[in-house]
């Protein structure tokens, strides 16, 4: 089904594999088992053995035409196919196309009386018989060391299994032999001396009283593969292992942008929204409106014909949608209308890789463009930290890969600053919106920043976001007097402060304006008084120059007279002094 | 070493043996080996000795018919099942540890010193 990633192709191929089919395993194992040889599959009761040997017969079936035998020392054949009923594994019906057969080996019916030396002759016939009626090419012994128990030779027993994997070798036969684990060894009966090529162990283990699964490969002689303890579960399709280097970072990515839901905040984007296909986180503290911000997201989906998947981990759906109604935002229409669906589960119901099976599972049924995960931390309850870590990054690399936009909420302590306490998260995705509680003067208010948004610029400036009637809306902030930003009623007083600051200073240019008025006008009264005395008093000068030219002229008349007067009998000028003093 | 049918005539029915029941045999053995040989050898011997001719042993060879090692569930050879009287008994191995034949026949209580006339293994 799948082929080995990318990251592993460098790697020549030595060893022939046989792919299980199982998701996952085939990644880990570099391709999957190794091929003609024997391979232990090794845990305690109850941890999967048996169904991985059985998906490993029906994978091969399916999907590479490779029939199976699977003999079964335990456990009664029509029990099995029950069981394997629930993985959508039909096995009555590939035992029908010829393509399976599933023999019982009852080896305690009667009481067994041991009188002698034997061997195992009658197995191998079996098997013989049972391969050649489907032509196998792959087998499982479920679990041989249920012979041990019977009988008491086990010297014998040892080397007849050393010869039953030598003959199957021989025929060709990629083999499983499951073993249940014993008291400090790998299996009761020490199997895995015989069965060296590759060893695998699963194991079940409770942690906060959450069972989580685990495969590990604990040897694989000539082939590199996973070293670590993968997560995997068991789901209505068989196994799936967790890997995490399954992914190859190899996808897609869409150019296209989408609304947040909030028109403000697509503002803050250089695009007016962010990518499609990306990943959101929203951080924040308890309280501080992610929900409401998740709630505007799937409503702005559903606005756009577009299905949305919510899973909620904290609160009913119901709940969500009365407490969205006190902002407006009508949720419930959109369930009814199909486009929005709810999936609550609470976080510690089943162990992670279970809630990744389920989430993934509702992914594939309802195909929706954007998945909300209310909230990330919540799930982290179910496993630990780490845990749920892989699980996040898997399901935003499979999200991802179909371009389906996450939405994630996390909830942050408030005793560490945001940036600090998503350190594992925030690298897996695309934008990052912090909310935080801000107290000041008896007042809590929100204010949301972006802390990074990958492939688009984005406002650095903080908002405050206010919970309408109307839903979320995010204003500018205010910056006080030193330097702090102020929000809700602070705001509010420091806008009234600016606005009374406004009007002290346009009162005082108008004061100003009227005082020079003023003062134009005393100095025009001024002109005007000055040009008034200066004209009455060119007035009088022009009327003394007056008084005096006719003053002179009148003296010049009466000498020109006089002069006239004494030419005429002597005729000779006289001097003017000489006048004057006549 | 075909299975043999039941024995045909001249011996008396199960049931008609006087108190003692009839013993029916059935010996999976694997070809012709020594160890087949012995194990035929070592059930017959008994017989003999403490069953006097009351059995029918039928002898089947695995690689002949393989189709009864699933209807008999055998997969040890050689495997010696008491069919009658019942309840069925299952015996293991080459017969030569005769006391643990005879524990398993339910024969013992018949004769209490043949473990020790004749009980050694090979």
């Amino acid at each position: 089904m799948s082929s080995p990633p990318e990251a592993f192709a460098a790697f020549p191929p030595g060893l022939p594999k046989c792919a299980t089919g199982i998701r996952g395993l085939d990644a880990i194992t570099n391709g999957g088992l190794p091929r003609f040889r024997p391979t232990l599959v090794c845990g305690g009761a109850g941890t999967g053995k048996t169904l991985l040997a059985m998906e490993f017969l029906v994978r091969g079936i399916r999907e590479h035409n490779e029939n199976g035998v699977f003999i079964c020392f335990e456990e009664r054949s029509t029990d099995l196919a029950q069981n394997c009923a629930s993985l959508g594994f039909d096995l009555p019906a590939l035992i029908a196309d010829r393509k399976l057969v599933i023999d019982t080996v009852v080896i305690d019916a009667e009481q067994v009386t041991e009188t002698g030396a034997y061997n195992l002759d009658g197995l191998f016939l079996r098997l013989d018989a049972d391969i050649a009626a489907v032509g196998a090419t792959r087998i499982v012994l479920d679990s041989i060391e249920a012979l041990f128990a019977t009988l008491s030779r086990h010297q014998t027993l040892r080397w007849e299994l050393r010869r039953l994997f030598a003959r199957l070798k021989d025929k060709g036969i990629t083999t499983i032999v499951t073993g249940e684990q014993g008291n400090g060894t790998l299996t009761r009966h020490g199997l895995e001396e015989y069965v060296s090529d590759c060893v695998l162990l699963l194991d079940q283990r409770v942690i906060n009283n959450i069972a989580t699964r685990r495969l590990r490969i604990i040897k694989y002689r000539g082939s590199t593969h996973g070293s670590n303890e993968y997560p995997f579960l068991i789901g209505g399709h068989g196994l799936t292992v967790l890997p995490i280097t399954d992914s190859d970072l190899q996808y897609t990515t869409s150019r296209d942008i989408i609304s947040t839901g909030i028109p403000r905040l697509d503002a803050m984007f250089s695009r007016q929204g962010c990518f499609r296909g990306g990943t959101l986180l929203v951080t924040g503290t308890t309280g501080t409106g992610k929900t409401s911000l998740a709630a505007h997201f799937a409503e702005a989906a559903c606005r756009r014909g577009e299905r949305c998947l919510y899973f909620a981990f904290e609160e009913s759906p119901d709940q969500i949608e009365r407490n969205m109604q006190s902002i407006g935002i009508d949720l419930g229409c959109w369930v009814a209308k199909g486009l929005l669906r709810f999936a609550a589960a609470r976080p510690a119901s089943f162990g992670l890789e279970v809630h990744l099976s389920v989430m993934l599972g509702l992914t594939d049924a309802f195909a929706p463009q954007i998945v909300i995960l209310d909230s990330v931390s919540a799930l982290e309850s179910a496993g630990t930290l780490l845990d749920s870590r892989f699980m996040l990054m898997r399901m935003v690399d499979v999200l991802k890969s179909r371009q389906i936009t996450l939405f994630l909420t996390s909830l942050t302590s408030a005793a560490l600053p945001a940036e600090q306490s998503e350190v594992g998260i925030s690298s897996l995705v695309d934008t990052w919106l912090v909310l935080r509680n801000l107290e000041q003067a008896g007042e809590r208010t929100r204010a949301l920043y972006i802390v990074k948004s990958r492939g688009l610029r984005h406002s650095n400036q903080a908002r405050e976001l206010l919970l309408t009637d109307h839903g979320a809306d995010l204003v500018e902030v205010v910056v006080g007097p030193d330097g702090k930003i102020l929000t809700g009623s602070a705001r509010t007083a420091q806008e009234l402060l600016d606005h009374a600051a406004a009007a002290r200073l346009q009162q005082d240019a108008a004061g100003r304006q009227a005082a020079l008025l003023r003062k134009q006008k005393i100095m025009e009264a001024r002109i005007a008084e000055m040009q008034a005395e200066f004209a009455a008093e060119a007035e009088a000068t022009g009327m003394a120059l007056a008084q005096l030219a006719s003053a002179t002229s009148d003296l010049l008349t009466g000498r020109g007279l006089l002069a006239r007067q004494r030419e005429e009998p002597g005729g000779a000028p006289v001097p003017d002094a000489a006048r004057t003093t006549e | 070493m075909t299975p043999d049918p039941p024995p045909p005539t001249g011996e008396p029915p199960p049931a008609a043996a006087g108190d003692q029941p009839r013993y029916r045999l059935r010996l999976f053995v694997s070809g012709v080996t020594p160890r087949s040989t012995l194990a035929i050898a070592n059930i017959k011997a008994i017989g003999d000795r403490y069953l006097h001719g009351r059995y029918d042993l039928e002898v089947i060879d695995a690689f002949q018919h393989p189709d009864l090692l699933h209807v008999q569930q055998v997969i040890v050879l050689p495997t010696l099942i008491r069919l009658l009287p019942l309840p069925v008994r299952r015996l293991v191995g080459d017969m030569s540890d005769h006391t643990s034949v005879l524990l398993g026949l339910e024969l013992v209580a018949d004769e209490p010193d043949a473990a020790t006339t004749q009980g050694r293994p090979r």
